[in-house]
């Protein structure tokens, strides 16, 4: 393979592995506050537990997320050096922004959030961990957008000077929100916040399979069933359907793609599972007739273009973004199905905590989840093939030309090896976590909660901050080692 | 001035954020396992740094985004022209966070040894391969018309960068020190405060080797110095930095030598900076080829919004970073939920 092909399989392998932790984190955010606002609400102890619990393993996801994210930043440059020279004026300037506005804010407040439980009184706890999850939702929002905008460029012009052609910037506004941008984001939060919920739910229904921590285990499942139940079929039937539609007016071609169709087709049929066999151009499968002339025109008999209406040299690899795009909605479909069985089953006298085989579908939920984030990518980066910026710039002609496939050779084969041994270290590590289950709240609370401060009032009028509730003359690191 | 040029003042002041913050959890890292013998002192030493160490490496992620989209020419010849280096700079920037993340998870004492081992000589390692990296930057790299850097992995190890590496080493190691003193207690503290004069010694001999040795052979940055005089401020001003730190750890006031150790450093780097000026890739084949604040800035729009974003976002982060600093002053103490 040469130092491109590399490069795009290095890219794809990084970026694959990165967006693991950052639907997580986001998800279990939203799991943390509604954690903290139950306390606040009933100061019933057992969300206190939950709360100190879920924070440890956020910490853990987002320390993941953290270590492999600066690699996506640093790969623009190092191996995609034509593609920095093309879109810096425009791209940069979004991947800045978020920097600026949302990466201070989540890295400012984890430290609050991660060591607030002892810290700060429940309301401020709750505060810090609003606000690191409104930046991580921040952040998400720009790198998005910067994928929009290449997926839709809009609000830029071509300028060529000295034989290099650079996008510059003409609105930034048009940049922000072209047409892909809305129903992209909503797609992207709505998964991520079922990932966060079926993590939940996945730890709380091994807990009842194994009866332990039953109580804690059912608080998880009041907050996780509703949540994840609304969020998997609106996903389906709304989000998701938006996003395909969007495809279907920016990028047909695309859309031909992913869905294997080659010629135009009145009553187009939409593919539940199939091959697609690319040097006879044929796709075969299950399917139900007409469902997509519908779902992308809103009629039966309306014509969906084929991929033969395009020139080929404008072609996605098709079997393989057919194959991600059908592993994502077929499992979003089995997610909308296991969301509504166990929302019946829960709210039907409490059924579903007896039901062994739901639970066991429930553990394995935030596995599936995270399959089908990571496929739906793979349909919107492979999809949007031969362009890495759409119709304006080809991925051969962005790779760096001072690149060697030994070079690349190497950091791929470095990353591959760090990735695995830092994979199995989390799920080791989470395991753990699990396996240890949410601590007792006086071996996790070392100061009472009465004595922390619970307002900006209290904070800056403590002199000397902690110490003050404080023995004094307490020899350091006399507390037991770390739990 | 132009837009441009303020975007340099802009990234230097980026860059020396970095550094003065980061710089302090690197020097941490690089001195842990000498000063800190037991678990309850290592666990002090990484906690020091514990609640802010996030937060500090953004500064580096902001950087990269900035020179991305102010300086686009000069992000991409120089991303893709140290190739491997920058891979060498993600293998330990990645190994430090978990190693960090990791560390007191288990109770074992060889897994802890070994991420304590493992965090601090990746600490070391940046510290050094920003110092190898700034070394190469200031004295030009093989760099082509169409801005195509062609120098190997052991090209970037020349006998200069790698003096400027273990520079950069010493003077993180003593900022780490200082912060240290400040943040620790006992036996500990006794033992920072009895390994800083080693290293401010050691930082000293290095660092005017090192401003010695680019005067003599670095002819592009020199000229800089001789022909205007103004940039002598820089350096001048560092070396004040320097033995004001040195008086006011005599006198105990830890937090302000502190302080000044965060001063020298961000004058060093506008020291090179200064020297560097108009250019910000100097090429070693003809200066024609040099990527300036010119030739390779990004378009005055960009810069503009850039600008805006920059007006309204920093002083919201200064604000909000320090409270969380303010917030966590004092002697560490160590919770059931610390690293």
């Amino acid at each position: 393979m040469d130092a491109e092909q590399l490069s795009r399989w290095q890219f794809a392998f990084t970026a694959s592995f990165h967006f693991i932790f950052p639907p997580l984190s986001m998800g279990l955010g939203i799991m943390l506050i509604a954690i903290g606002v139950a306390y606040l609400r009933t100061n019933d102890t057992k969300w206190r537990q939950l709360a100190f619990f879920w924070t440890q393993v956020y910490g853990l996801i987002f320390a993941l997320g953290v270590a492999t994210g600066v690699v996506q930043e640093f790969e623009f440059g190092m191996n995609w050096a034509g593609y920095s020279r093309f879109v810096g004026n425009v791209f940069g300037s979004l991947l800045a922004a978020e920097g600026i506005f949302a990466f201070f804010l989540e890295g400012g407040f984890l430290g609050l959030m991660l060591f607030g439980g002892n810290r700060l009184g429940p309301k401020l706890w709750l505060g810090a961990t609003t606000v690191v999850v409104f930046a991580a939702h921040f952040s998400a929002l720009w790198i998005v957008m910067a994928n929009s905008w290449m997926q839709t460029p809009d609000g830029y012009k071509l300028v060529t000077s000295n034989g290099t052609t650079t996008a510059e910037l003409t609105d930034f506004l048009d940049v922000m929100l072209t047409p892909s941008f809305i129903p992209h984001i909503l797609h992207v939060y709505v998964a991520s916040w079922m990932a966060g919920a079926a993590l939940v739910l996945s730890v709380s229904a091994w807990y009842l399979l194994h009866g332990r921590h039953v109580e804690l285990a059912r608080a998880g499942l009041r907050l996780a069933i509703p949540l994840f139940a609304v969020l998997a079929v609106t996903q389906v039937a709304i989000f998701g359907a938006n996003q395909a539609i969007s495809v279907t007016n920016n990028q047909p071609v695309k859309l031909a793609a992913i869905e294997g169709l080659w010629n135009d087709d009145s009553c187009a049929p939409l593919f539940l599972a199939g091959w697609v066999d690319e040097s006879n151009q044929t796709t075969k499968g299950l399917s139900i007739p007409c469902l997509l002339s519908f779902l992308s025109y809103g009629s039966f008999d309306s014509t969906v273009q084929g991929l033969n209406s395009f020139n080929s040299d404008t072609w996605a690899p098709v079997n393989l973004s057919f194959q991600a795009y059908h592993l994502m909605i077929d499992i979003a479909m089995l997610l909308a199905f296991f969301g509504l069985v166990a929302a019946a089953l829960y709210y039907w006298k409490d059924k579903l905590v007896r039901f062994r085989l739901g639970l066991w579908a429930l553990v394995v939920s935030v596995v599936i989840t995270e399959a089908a984030i990571i496929a739906g990518w793979w349909t919107t980066e492979v999809g949007r093939q031969p362009w890495v910026v759409w119709n304006l710039l080809r991925t051969e002609d962005a790779v760096s030309t001072t690149l060697t496939s030994a070079e690349v050779g190497f950091s791929l084969g470095m990353f591959v090896v760090l990735y695995a041994i830092l994979l199995a270290l989390f799920l080791f590590l989470l395991n753990g976590k699990i396996q240890r289950g949410p601590a007792e709240l006086h071996d996790v609370e070392t100061v009472p909660e009465a004595s922390l401060p619970d307002s900006f009032r209290e904070i800056f009028r403590r002199r000397g901050g902690r110490a003050d509730t404080m023995p004094a003359g307490k020899p350091v690191g006399s507390e037991e080692t770390k739990p | 001035l132009t837009l441009a040029e303020v975007w340099f003042v802009l990234f230097v002041l980026i860059i020396a954020g970095y550094l003065i913050l980061d710089g302090f959890d690197f020097g941490v890292g690089i001195v842990q396992l000498v000063v800190a013998r037991n678990d309850d002192e290592r666990r002090m030493v990484l906690n020091s740094i514990g609640p802010v160490w996030d937060g500090n490496e953004v500064w580096i992620v902001l950087g990269g985004g900035v020179l991305f989209a102010a300086f686009p020419p000069v992000y991409a010849s120089l991303f893709s022209g140290f190739y491997l280096a920058f891979i060498l700079v993600l293998l330990v920037m990645i190994l430090r966070t978990v190693a960090i993340e990791f560390r007191s998870k288990q109770d074992g004492r060889r897994w802890r040894s070994v991420w304590d081992t493992i965090f601090s000589v990746a600490s070391l390692a940046i510290a050094f391969l920003f110092g190898v990296a700034f070394g190469n930057i200031i004295s030009g790299v093989d760099l082509n018309q169409s801005g195509d850097i062609n120098e190997s992995l052991l090209d970037l190890l020349n006998p200069f960068a790698l003096l400027v590496g273990l520079t950069a080493v010493s003077m993180f190691a003593v900022h780490g020190l200082l912060f240290l003193a400040v943040k620790t207690v006992g036996t500990l503290e006794e033992r920072v405060r009895r390994y800083t004069p080693v290293a401010l010694a050691v930082f000293f001999l290095l660092i005017n080797v090192t401003v010695v040795i680019t005067a003599l052979t670095q002819d592009q940055i020199s000229h800089r110095f001789v022909d205007d005089y103004w940039p002598f401020t820089f350096p001048g001003a560092a070396l004040v930095a320097f033995f004001l730190c040195l008086r006011l750890i005599r006198i105990g006031l830890d937090f302000f030598a502190f302080l000044a150790s965060a001063a020298m450093i961000g004058l060093l780097l506008a020291s090179g900076a200064a020297g560097m000026y108009p250019n910000l890739l100097i090429s070693s084949t003809d200066e024609s080829f040099n990527l300036t604040v010119h030739n390779g800035a990004a378009a005055n729009n960009t810069l503009e919004i850039m600008l805006a974003f920059a007006v309204i976002g920093i002083p919201l982060i200064l604000l909000y970073t320090s409270g969380v600093y303010y917030f966590f002053r004092g002697k560490v103490e160590l919770d059931a939920d610390s690293y």
